[in-house]
């Protein structure tokens, strides 16, 4: 029936979107390539734990955000790993910092935090 | 009568500014007050302070080829013969930083360094010193640097001046670095309060914008470091923009670049350079004029006249000699 198919098109999302209890961290992975990161926004929400991966597909990539306490170095071999719980909404840009050549000073990605 | 110095800031850096970097002039002690203090400055430096004119330049990345400025070297070359051109000859010329272009190509960012260094030795002064930019130091450490140059962070004294060449580009991440800052501590040492000092550097060392990468992680240790000091100047480069930041005992400036200029971050949304105009090829890389003027309460008010590096009306040596008028301090 068509409006019972309409409802649960509608609540998956929702669902999805809901976490089952608010303390359980939400995984996002990053990718790091010269001179991009993958995805270049990811949306977080505030007061929610999220543990962000970071991976490096070449070289050495740095990964800073001052106000969300964010400084990690991911290397091919060697992901980073970081927990944070974002307190405050806004759009937080991250920048890599560790110089890893031409296109590196436009290398960067935006936390948005709702 | 007008613009007597401060008697408590005897020896100011005030410039005129020289669009690819700055020509700066340090002004003379003036009262009783400040022939003591030069004195006991004349004790630390182990040299009577007296005037001179230096000259900032500021990344131009040798090597570098692209849309934002199709003419490679010109502006920088053009600047060493501007300099060479100047009535007054001036002491120094500080370089800070992006001295050349990395490449990765074998040899290939080596000939770039040596390139920068043939044409900076068309310059007619006494003495050149030198910081490195990520680009010049980023992908090796600063080992290739160290091989044309010599050491990345160093000090040294002038005429009562004391200049702390920083290096804030060649870890692994964007800082001066605890070894450095402690170096920097102990250099510190022996200067009375009063000495004036003179830090070139690539990097700001605040927070100008730092999703731009336009700042030093660790700039507020090293402020921490040189707040005690009543007249520190800060001159710094990687914007490819004037700006003047003034915050505690120090005015931070930044020099433009001898290859491309970056927009304003207030009003632009991407760290993209200004595009390249034929018709005006080195527009926001010429001459900038900063005329000092005393305020109230014994600090410096700036005002930055826009002026090109081409052969028009106050550029050129002709630009420079109207330039070169009496300092105000
Ligand atoms: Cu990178």
């Amino acid at each position: 029936m068509r409006p019972a198919l309409f409802a649960a098109a509608v609540a998956l999302p929702l669902l999805a979107a809901a976490p089952a209890r608010a303390a359980d961290p939400v995984t996002v992975t990053i990718v790091a390539k010269r001179f991009e990161f993958t995805p270049k926004e990811v949306r977080l929400k505030a007061g929610q734990p999220v543990r962000i991966v970071l991976r490096s597909e070449d070289v050495t990539h740095g990964f800073f955000q001052r106000e969300l306490g964010i400084d990690a170095e991911a290397t091919k071999e060697t992901p980073a790993e970081i927990t944070l719980t974002p307190a405050k909404p806004g759009r937080y840009v991250t920048i890599c910092d560790h110089f890893c050549g031409s296109g590196h000073g436009n290398m960067k990605m935006t936390f948005v935090v709702e | 009568m007008r613009d007597r110095i401060d008697r408590r800031t005897f020896l100011r850096i005030a410039g005129l500014s020289l669009g690819a970097g700055a020509l700066y002039r340090v002004g003379a002690f003036a009262g009783a007050e400040g022939q003591d203090a030069a004195r006991a400055l004349g004790r630390a430096t182990g040299e009577a302070p007296a005037p001179f004119t230096f000259v900032q330049l500021s990344d131009p990345h040798v090597g570098f080829s692209g849309p934002p400025n199709p003419t490679g070297t010109q502006a920088f070359e053009r600047a060493v013969a501007e300099i060479n051109a100047l009535p007054q000859r001036p002491d120094l010329v500080l370089f800070t930083g992006d001295l050349s272009h990395e490449s990765e190509k074998p040899g290939e960012h080596a000939a770039r360094m040596a390139r920068f260094r043939e044409i900076a030795g068309r310059l007619r002064v006494p003495a050149m010193h030198a910081v490195p930019g990520e680009h010049d130091a980023g992908l090796d450490g600063g080992a290739l640097f160290r091989s044309f140059f010599g050491e990345t962070s160093y000090s040294f004294d002038h005429k009562g001046v004391h200049f702390v060449a920083l290096d804030n580009v060649s870890r692994a991440k964007p800082e001066v670095g605890p070894e450095r800052r402690d170096w920097l501590r102990r250099d510190l040492a022996r200067f009375p309060r009063t000495a004036p000092i003179v830090v070139f550097t690539h990097r700001p060392l605040f927070d100008l914008r730092p999703d731009w990468e336009w700042f030093t992680r660790d700039g507020d240790q090293v402020m921490a470091l040189l707040e005690p000091f009543e007249n520190v100047t800060v001159l710094y480069g990687h914007i490819h923009r004037e700006d003047v930041h003034r915050a505690g005992h120090a005015t931070h400036y930044a020099a433009r670049s001898l290859i491309f200029a970056f927009p304003d971050p207030a009003t632009t949304p991407e760290k993209k350079p200004i595009p390249f105009d034929p018709a005006r090829p080195f527009r926001n890389l010429g001459l900038r004029r900063l005329d000092a003027r005393r305020e109230g309460g014994g600090g410096l008010a700036i005002a930055p006249t826009e002026v090109e590096l081409t052969l028009r009306k106050l550029s050129g040596t002709e630009g420079f000699a109207q330039l070169l008028r009496p300092s105000s301090l």
